[in-house]
């Protein structure tokens, strides 16, 4: 089962290297990351996404748990959450093609950001199954470059990942 | 406030943590650091002949001890020699801190002379590690890094220091902290209650209960707590390879040792037990043969303060993560409190069971009058002559299995060998650091005629601090457990195990210092170990020639139960 897992650690040199080292070490896989500081300089936000039976996510979590730097970390599937990836994607417009993708923009509420005479980038917002269908859509013969940023992740409600 | 360099306040820091014994070889990237030390006289460095050895000394001072090593090498090649050691610690989790010197820090990066990414390379090998980059930095590292490597489940820790941070010029202000707050780093100092509540019900309602101890129970200094629960509840107990000593293997309810080349008895009653109390073991694959097959009828409470390694190997029914010591301290009140018995007349009958395992005698051995000495003879030899009351280190072979089989310890931290990563070369520089620790103590080092080649030089070592150590050389002209399983598994071919070209080991330990002694016959056996044992302050390197072809027993067989085992070269379960 694919699983998103957000970690609030320190904001150390060396500390995602080790995250990163615990996937490979250990056999686990890794389809996304992202990572960025949070509001609290001293502290980064990393998202991943990974697939595993539960027994493989519950020794992954533990394991990231044992990392010094990693104050805190929880399984996103577990409950309730919003799920957004963005992608930045150049695709052929020319002809009737423009058109066309104009249109699959809108019904997928993307918007073009940036245009040639035979070409449009396009920035997407959403959850990595939109993502992947708008690209479908699209059709990848008419794709000529994709930029997606991983996923990232929070719970709803009032439940908060902090420290 | 007091300034000091950075060279400086490594050191001071060492002797604010109380550190008696720094192990170490130097080389450019820490001569500013050596400097310090020879400016003072409380911590005592110790110069080993090879960086691995440092780190096996510092371990074995550990496991003596309790206390963390200490280890000081060079960037490079003085950190990637010490890589060995430092895995060896992190398997079996032992405390060590170990400072790497690095290339100047403007130069990291530029593939500099003797520059090797140490933080890098050890990172799967190590609980935490720190990189300086400014020498205020320094004092609270070092009490970070003995903090972690100390506390909740011990394991190696290195610092590394780039050369311009220690620079003698650059002075800054030293206050050791006193404590340290980490809020990513908070080991589980307490056990859940009501878990311990169910252990206590769990433990009341067995039938036929066995308790399986590790190495858990000794670095959490819970030796008397284990014996006090087990002797309160008659249950057989069992140890892992690395508990060995903390339950007294003379007692009646000890069954031995357990695992792939445990005692039949132990193995037998793990297979057939309806409880099993696990305290700080790991369930390694050397204890458990095939997890699919283990243990099928027991219920299974696991006491482990490192959460990953509960159910991780197999599934724990009730999971306690907690220091031992303290889930012990509990349990026993609880049981007390409960004023319940387990059923006696079930026990009764599960002793008489056990009992009867114990008459197949699984730990026993052919000898032939007029043929070659047995390896199981030179242990006991080494018993007798010792009391039992040896510090006892260990290589890695059939000679280590003998040892953990004959040798009967009845206190922790006596039995020192490398379990989790099996590393050959670690017996002798571990009885170094065990003898720097004791001096008056016995110390002894079974080895085999390969694996003592593997830190022979430390000979010299020796010779430099007067260490007394006793080497037991098992010889049996071969590495004696890859021909084992090459008999066993690959139809006798001793493809590349047989050690040719040995070299005198009498006359070698002679050239470097010490007294050598050769066996060959049983009959010299005792009046060797005798004489090497009244040889006080010599360390003596007995070889003893044994019978290359005698193997371990009983061993698992392979993808089996806990209860699949060979008894001898054609008898098995
Ligand atoms: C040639 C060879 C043959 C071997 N054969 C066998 C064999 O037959 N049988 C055998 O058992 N082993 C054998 N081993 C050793 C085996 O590989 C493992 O090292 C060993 O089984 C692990 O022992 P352990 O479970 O006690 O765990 P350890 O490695 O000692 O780990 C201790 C456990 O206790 C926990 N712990 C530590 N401190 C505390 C505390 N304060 N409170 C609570 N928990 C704590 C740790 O988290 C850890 O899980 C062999 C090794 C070699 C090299
Ligand atoms: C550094 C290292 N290399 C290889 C091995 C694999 N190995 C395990 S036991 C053994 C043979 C050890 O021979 P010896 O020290 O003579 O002991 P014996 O088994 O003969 O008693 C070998 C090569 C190891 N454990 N460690
Ligand atoms: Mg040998």
């Amino acid at each position: 089962m694919r699983r998103i897992i957000s970690i609030l650690m320190e904001n150390e040199p060396g500390a995602l290297s080790r995250v990163i080292g615990l996937f490979s070490q250990r056999g686990y896989n890794i389809e996304t990351l992202t990572v960025a500081p949070t509001e609290d300089q001293t502290l980064s936000r990393l998202t991943l996404t990974t697939i595993g039976d539960d027994r493989t996510i519950e020794r992954i979590t533990k394991h990231l748990n044992k990392l010094i730097e990693v104050v805190k970390l929880v399984d996103l599937t577990e409950g309730a959450h919003i799920e957004r990836e963005l992608m930045l994607i150049k695709v052929k417009a020319t002809g009737a093609q423009r058109a066309e993708v104009k249109r699959s923009v809108d019904i997928f509420r993307g918007q073009i950001v940036d245009v040639t005479s035979t070409v449009y980038t396009v920035q997407l917002a959403g959850a990595s199954d939109k993502l992947d269908a708008f690209i479908g859509a699209i059709g990848e013969t008419q794709v000529l470059e994709v930029v997606r940023s991983g996923v990232s992740g929070i719970a709803r409600g009032e439940k908060v990942l902090s420290i | 406030m007091e300034k000091l360099s950075g060279a400086e306040m490594i050191v001071r820091a060492l002797q604010d943590e109380g550190v008696e014994y720094l192990f170490g070889y130097p080389g450019g990237a820490v001569l500013h650091i050596y400097d310090a030390i020879f400016q003072q006289d409380k911590v005592h460095h110790i110069l080993v002949r090879h960086e691995q050895a440092a780190t096996h000394a510092a371990d074995g001072y550990a496991r003596a001890t309790g206390k963390p090593g200490v280890v000081l090498v060079t960037s490079g090649p003085g950190a990637t020699n010490a890589v060995t050691g430092i895995a060896t610690a992190y398997m079996d989790s032992i405390p060590m801190v170990v400072i790497s010197g690095q290339v100047r820090s403007d130069w990291i990066g530029d593939d500099a002379f003797q520059e090797t990414d140490m933080v890098g390379i050890s990172r799967p090998i190590v609980k935490h590690s720190f990189m300086v980059r400014d020498q205020s930095e320094i004092p609270e590292m070092m009490r970070k890094a003995f903090h972690i490597a100390t506390t909740g489940r011990p394991g190696p820790v290195l610092i590394d220091i780039p050369k311009d941070k220690t620079a003698p010029n650059v002075k800054v202000p030293y206050e050791y902290p006193k404590k340290v707050k980490m809020r990513s780093y908070t080991p589980v100092t307490r056990g859940h209650a009501g878990q311990i509540r169910k252990a206590v019900e769990e433990l009341l309602k067995a039938r036929r209960p066995v308790i399986y101890a590790g190495g858990g129970v000794i670095s959490g200094e819970a030796s008397d707590l284990l014996t006090t629960l087990a002797r309160k509840l008659g249950y057989p107990v069992t140890n892992t390879l690395m508990g060995l000593g903390c339950y007294p293997a003379t007692d009646k309810q000890f069954v031995g040792m357990l695992g792939m080349h445990g005692t039949y008895e132990a193995n037998m009653v793990m297979h057939n037990s309806d409880l099993i109390l696990a305290v700080g073991a790991r369930f390694d694959d050397r204890a458990t043969n095939d997890t699919s097959k283990y243990c099928p009828g027991a219920t299974i409470v696991h006491i482990d303060v490192d959460p990953a390694t509960i159910s991780k190997n197999v599934r724990a029914d009730v999971p306690i993560v907690g220091p031992v010591q303290q889930v012990l301290e509990d349990m026993i009140t609880m049981l007390d409190e409960h004023g319940g018995q387990p059923d006696q007349k079930a026990l009764a009958r599960w002793w008489e069971e056990i009992n009867g395992w114990r008459e197949v005698h699984g730990l026993r051995y052919e000898v032939n009058k007029d043929g070659p000495m047995k390896p199981q003879q030179v242990v006991q030899a080494l018993y007798k002559a010792t009391k039992g009351d040896a510090y006892v280190t260990s290589d890695v072979g059939q000679h280590q299995m003998f040892a953990a089989q004959y040798y009967h310890f009845d206190k922790p931290r006596r039995w020192i060998n490398s379990g989790g990563l099996g590393t050959m070369g670690f017996g002798l520089p571990a009885a170094m650091g065990v003898q720097l620790a004791f001096p008056d103590a016995m110390v002894a080092c079974v080895t085999g005629e390969g694996s003592i080649q593997m830190n022979i030089q430390e000979l010299s070592t020796c010779l430099q601090y007067n260490l007394p150590v006793k080497i037991v050389n098992i010889n049996n002209q071969a590495l004696g457990m890859v021909r084992q399983w090459q008999d066993m598994q690959y139809g006798g071919r001793h493809s590349h195990s047989y050690m040719d070209s040995l070299p005198d080991f009498v006359r070698l330990a002679e050239s470097y210092g010490h007294v050598g002694i050769r066996v060959d016959h049983i009959e010299d056996l005792d009046a060797a170990m005798e004489k090497a044992f009244s040889l006080k302050d010599r360390l003596v390197f007995l070889d003893v020639y044994v019978d290359p072809s005698e193997h371990v027993y009983p061993m698992h067989i392979a993808d089996g139960a806990m209860r699949d085992m060979w008894l001898s070269k054609t008898e098995r379960t």
